[in-house]
């Protein structure tokens, strides 16, 4: 059994704060192993990493608390491919349009917190996601990207009445960000679609 | 097409919030301090369950003029309260744009028979148990997070654990059921019979379930995060304490590593006074707030 383990792809889900269970679910449900990770020192042992979905404020203050913010950009510089969904893609983000909170500024994207609106805001739709199809998609209380920057290709948009299309999914190498929740349905695609990019790397 | 206030979207927001700290704030500099320790979301009140205690008579919802102070305050979710069975407070609330709405027993019940007809609502709700029974009716009522009641503002953890135990205990006893004895199950527990079935086939509850009612320390939080809560509600623990900003960051700090004592340790240093805590048996039944609920 440990032999097969071995083998497995590890992808690591920045446990903090926020929905790790349902990431760690879905990287199950494709045949790897998912992990928790609470300390920069547990990046060793992954080759990929998911920062989920929570309160951007909390993890990032808990990122700088635990010294997470070089270690993750160590990871990144190591090749290794990171996935950011909601709070996670603001976390990724080199710039946010508010705010001073931390982040990992990565990602040549700007981020708009809370775009959508509030809770009540909150919605289901189906997207056109560039080389996945057609996918539900749950945005919760969600940011949007504002605008990219060369070299990011932007995977999906969502057509809003008031702002016209926006950008909620994009690429740039081996970094990939979503505006929604893949993670909380039982469509694993964006998920494989990751691990596709971690065995490419 | 676009789809607000769906199941998915209401539990989702709870998904969102685990493994965090939810803080009761007074006023919108109170709610400053508690985004900036990391708090995952904030409870706009007009008095902190202490205070409510102490002061007696009816509470009720908080002043419109509050919430929207603390709404604009912050970046993170708003969450307020709202009577037991008062939907018109909850209307209001939700007209305000509160992220999540908590029918509370830390308020005056409005109704003593039927809770919120929470499925009416595109606002998701919270609500207090001190059991799966009570956890289940108020999840077939269209709760989509439920916490367990604790006794609050008594800063006494021994109720917070009671209930976590008796909500734990209760999915334990279910799973080891045979699937004929589900019906005499869902009788025994009040609850229905699909809510009691798909409990048994999980193995637990089917939203988020937070600790309430009692937190004081890190130490406390760490115990419920370590006794199956998915994370906290600190109500009058911290801004009754002697220094709010460094426990509430502290509070934080322990739901996040609730299983690593050294920094248990490290982070219950020098926090100051916490605050007085309440035997609960010199609290009247009457006037203990968990009665309140069905």
């Amino acid at each position: 059994m440990s032999n097969s383990n071995n083998l497995k792809v590890r992808i690591g889900v920045l446990a903090l704060q926020g929905a790790v269970r349902e990431h760690i679910q879905h990287i199950e449900a494709l045949g790897a192993v998912g992990m928790a990770i609470k300390r920069p020192r547990e990046l060793k042992e992954i080759a990929g990493l998911i920062i989920p979905g929570g309160e951007s404020t909390t993890i990032g203050k808990l990122m700088v608390e635990y010294e997470f913010i070089d270690a993750i950009r160590d990871f990144h510089a190591a090749g290794k491919p990171i996935y950011g969904t909601c709070a996670g893609m603001i976390l990724l983000a080199k710039t946010i349009t508010e705010g001073d909170q931390p982040l990992l500024s990565l990602m040549d994207i700007e981020a708009r917190r809370n775009a959508f609106g509030r809770q009540r805001e909150s919605f289901e739709a189906d997207l056109a996601i560039k080389g996945i199809g057609s996918f539900n998609a749950v945005f919760i209380r969600a940011p949007w990207i504002e605008s990219v920057g060369e070299g990011v290709d932007t995977l999906a948009e969502f057509d809003t009445i008031e702002h016209g299309n926006v950008k909620v999914m994009a690429r740039q190498g081996s970094l990939l960000a979503s505006a929604f929740h893949p993670e909380l349905t039982g469509d694993v695609r964006v998920h494989k679609y990751f691990l596709n990019m971690i065995k490419e790397a | 097409m676009i789809e607000t206030g769906t199941l998915r979207v209401k539990t989702g927001l709870a998904e969102m919030l685990k493994g965090g700290v939810i803080m009761d704030v007074t006023d919108a500099k109170q709610a400053k301090i508690a985004e900036d320790a990391g708090a995952v979301a904030v409870m706009a009140l007009e008095r902190v369950p202490a205070d409510i205690r102490a002061a007696g008579g009816v509470a009720r919802m908080a002043d419109p003029t509050k919430v929207e102070e603390i709404v604009s305050m912050v970046t993170i979710p708003v969450m307020a309260k709202a009577r037991i069975g008062h939907f018109v407070e909850a209307q209001i609330l939700e007209a305000l744009g509160v992220d999540y709405i908590d029918e509370s027993e830390v308020l005056t019940p409005a109704d003593e028979e039927h809770h919120i007809n929470k499925w009416d609502f595109k606002v998701p709700f919270v609500c207090g148990c001190r059991n799966l029974g009570e956890a289940l009716r108020r999840i077939s009522e269209g709760a989509a997070m439920i916490r367990t009641k604790g006794e609050p503002g008594t800063g006494n953890i021994v109720e917070a654990v009671r209930h976590m135990r008796s909500v734990r205990e209760g999915i334990s006893w279910l799973k080891g059921l045979r699937d004929d004895e589900l019906f005499a199950a869902a009788k025994d527990l009040q609850a229905p019979y699909d809510l009691v079935k798909w409990v048994h086939d999980n193995g637990k509850l089917p939203v988020v379930n937070f600790s309430a009612g009692g937190v004081a320390t890190p130490a406390d939080a760490a115990l419920m995060m370590q006794l199956g809560a998915d994370g906290v509600f600190v109500g009058s623990g911290i801004f009754k304490s002697g220094d709010p900003a460094k426990r509430a960051k502290a509070i934080v700090q322990a739901t996040t590593h609730f299983n690593d004592a050294e920094l248990l340790a490290k982070v219950s240093k020098d926090l100051g006074e916490p605050m007085v805590g309440i035997e609960i048996s010199q609290i009247p039944e009457a006037e203990r707030m968990q009665e309140r609920g069905w």
